[in-house]
């Protein structure tokens, strides 16, 4: 069956005593996309994701996953969830953790299959307790994909995974979209949803304040980052036009500005022995702080 | 990780649809590694599964045995109370404190948003604490067998094993409710609270003061007390402290329905919230 939203939240609104948590939220998770959802705390990233699986109850609007309730257990059979604040039974073994969710779904991997994937093999016969926050991570990533869900849902897949197993993560990320798998990812490492994402949604305050690619959601921003070694003073440099900040740092100068190119120009002309040039993009990160400043103002 | 292995992960068409072959393996899988669980949770199995035994020993045998001079009526009623006693504790504090738990660490949110069979759970739960009901009522058995010179017939104990295992439901349903409506940290305090009531006014350990003794239908322990002594034709300690000697106690079909309104009334209300909350 084709659908153009696998999950999907219309006009939802959702409230907790006098909290409102999400405010006519709109949300299409579309196939073979990995849909980054970033926000501050607090912001409804929890609840939306909670109404996608069916774990909440919208007071108003709609929540659909592949086209029907998230509360009918055959539409959950193609997903696979990752959760952040989860505490699983510390005396079972690895195997038998993968083995238990894996029986949950009609067609699923191989525990020992998951397990080569994930590269948890070698701790599968280790109690789950006595794992470290990284390797309990994977073996939770291994529990998400094991019944060869077509949407993952995956809150803070990283946090606690040394550099080598994150970007191994990473990776299996992006072969899993490759494979046409779906992926819903909350996060706070900003790098993680820019190296990751097709898609990011920014929520505040409980409304989506960007929706966007990477790139668009950069170009809101406008500033570009100039790095280089120059003898004219930072105080000169700052007088021209388009120019929002120079700063002066370990011999470099770091330069602030609207439109890089025209900067570059004046550098050349003005500076014989300006050298080491580094021009860069506002970033992601760049983009979320100044949605959310705008919000809060 | 291997991304490079990725080929194998192969993704189909969804299937949703479970065979019933899959959906009883889903059920026996959860049951089995809920057993294996508590079975290897020290914490929780050794106090339940020795501490029962242990004190029938020291005080239904040993203490009682000593002050009655072999009284076989004493034995009896010594062996079908501590019985009662010993599977209370699975129950209650099993589900109780399991789910309490569990809840607050956020499993049973997982299982919720996961496709688990919707009574796998339970009834997993369940069957853990019917386990544990059972193991302490074949220690308990085999004590009294071995020394208890009670003169209970092989069918009775058979019959005992069976009712006060099926008998655990009723505390197994309450500390199930007990699990959905508190924390970790508060649930064995709330266990307790209905527990230690549970026991004293079932009449377990000595015969309750004539004031007191309208207030034992509160206990199931109390019925189930009265249908296991039934089965051995012994009276209760309070009948027996009283020179009353057997008789009846109310039918045993109204201690079964009461046995198993508890059941379905806690089992309902806890499933309810289960399914609302979480």
């Amino acid at each position: 069956m084709n659908y153009e939203s696998l999950a999907e939240l219309s006009g939802v609104s959702k409230r907790f005593g006098k909290v409102l948590a999400l405010d006519r939220f709109e949300l299409q998770v579309r196939p073979n996309e990995l849909l980054a959802v970033l926000g501050p705390n607090g912001a409804g990233k929890s609840t939306a994701i909670g109404l996608m699986l069916g774990l909440h109850q919208p007071d108003s609007g709609n929540a659909r996953l592949f086209g029907d309730s998230p509360s009918n257990v055959a539409c959950r059979r193609q997903i696979g969830v990752m959760m952040q604040e989860v505490t699983l039974a510390p005396e079972l073994r690895v195997h038998e953790h993968i083995r238990l969710v894996a029986s949950y779904y009609p067609d699923p991997l191989s525990a020992d299959d998951a397990m080569t994937l994930t590269g948890t093999s070698p701790l599968a016969a280790r109690p789950y307790g006595k794992l470290s926050s990284g390797q309990k991570r994977q073996v939770q990533f291994a529990m998400a994909m094991v019944g060869r869900p077509k949407l993952l849902f995956l809150d803070e897949p990283t946090v606690g995974l040394d550099i080598h197993s994150r970007e191994l993560m990473w990776a299996a990320l992006r072969e899993l979209v490759r494979q046409g798998v779906s992926i819903v990812l909350t996060t706070h490492y900003l790098e993680e949803a820019e190296a990751l994402s097709d898609r990011v949604v920014v929520l505040a305050k409980g409304r989506a304040i960007a929706n966007g690619t990477v790139n668009e959601l950069r170009a809101l921003v406008d500033r570009k980052h100039i790095s280089c070694v120059t003898s004219l003073s930072p105080e000169l440099i700052a007088t021209w036009p388009g120019v929002q900040a120079v700063n002066h740092d370990r011999g470099r100068l770091q330069i602030t500005a609207s439109d890089a190119d025209i900067i570059v120009k004046q550098l050349v002309q003005a500076d014989a022995n300006f050298k080491e040039l580094e021009v860069h993009r506002a970033g992601l990160a760049e983009a979320f702080t100044e949605l959310i400043q705008e919000v809060a103002s | 990780m291997s991304a490079t292995t990725f080929a194998t992960y192969e993704s189909r068409a969804a299937n949703t649809e479970m065979s019933a072959t899959r959906l009883r393996r889903a059920y026996l899988a959860e049951t089995k590694y809920e057993c294996l669980r508590a079975l290897r949770a020290p914490a929780f199995a050794l106090p339940f599964l020795l501490l029962p035994i242990t004190l029938y020993v020291l005080f239904g045998i040993l203490l009682a045995g000593n002050m009655s001079h072999g009284d076989k009526t004493v034995a009896k009623i010594m062996f079908v109370n501590w019985s009662v006693f010993g599977i209370m504790g699975p129950g209650m504090f099993g589900f109780g404190m399991f789910v309490a738990t569990e809840r607050s660490q956020g499993l049973l949110t997982l299982k919720r948003a996961l496709p688990a069979p919707q009574a796998a759970y339970l009834l997993s739960k369940l069957v853990m604490a019917l386990l544990f009901s059972a193991i302490v009522m074949a220690t308990m058995t085999a004590a009294a067998a071995g020394f208890g010179r009670s003169g209970i017939s092989l069918a009775q104990y058979v019959g005992i094993i069976v009712v006060d295992t099926l008998g655990s439901l009723p505390f197994c349903a309450i500390g199930l409710f007990i699990g959905t409506l508190a924390t970790a940290k508060s649930a064995p305090g709330f266990a307790n609270l209905a527990y230690l009531p549970f026991m004293h006014l079932g009449g377990l350990f000595y015969p309750l003061p004539h004031s007191v003794q309208r207030l034992e239908f509160l206990s199931p322990a109390f019925y189930l007390d009265k249908l296991g002594l039934r089965l051995v034709g012994a009276p209760s300690l309070d009948q027996l402290s009283s020179g009353a000697g057997p008789s009846s106690y109310g039918g045993p079909l109204l201690q079964i329905a009461v046995l198993a309104g508890v059941t379905l009334v806690f089992t309902a209300l806890a499933v309810r919230r289960l399914a609302r909350v979480g």
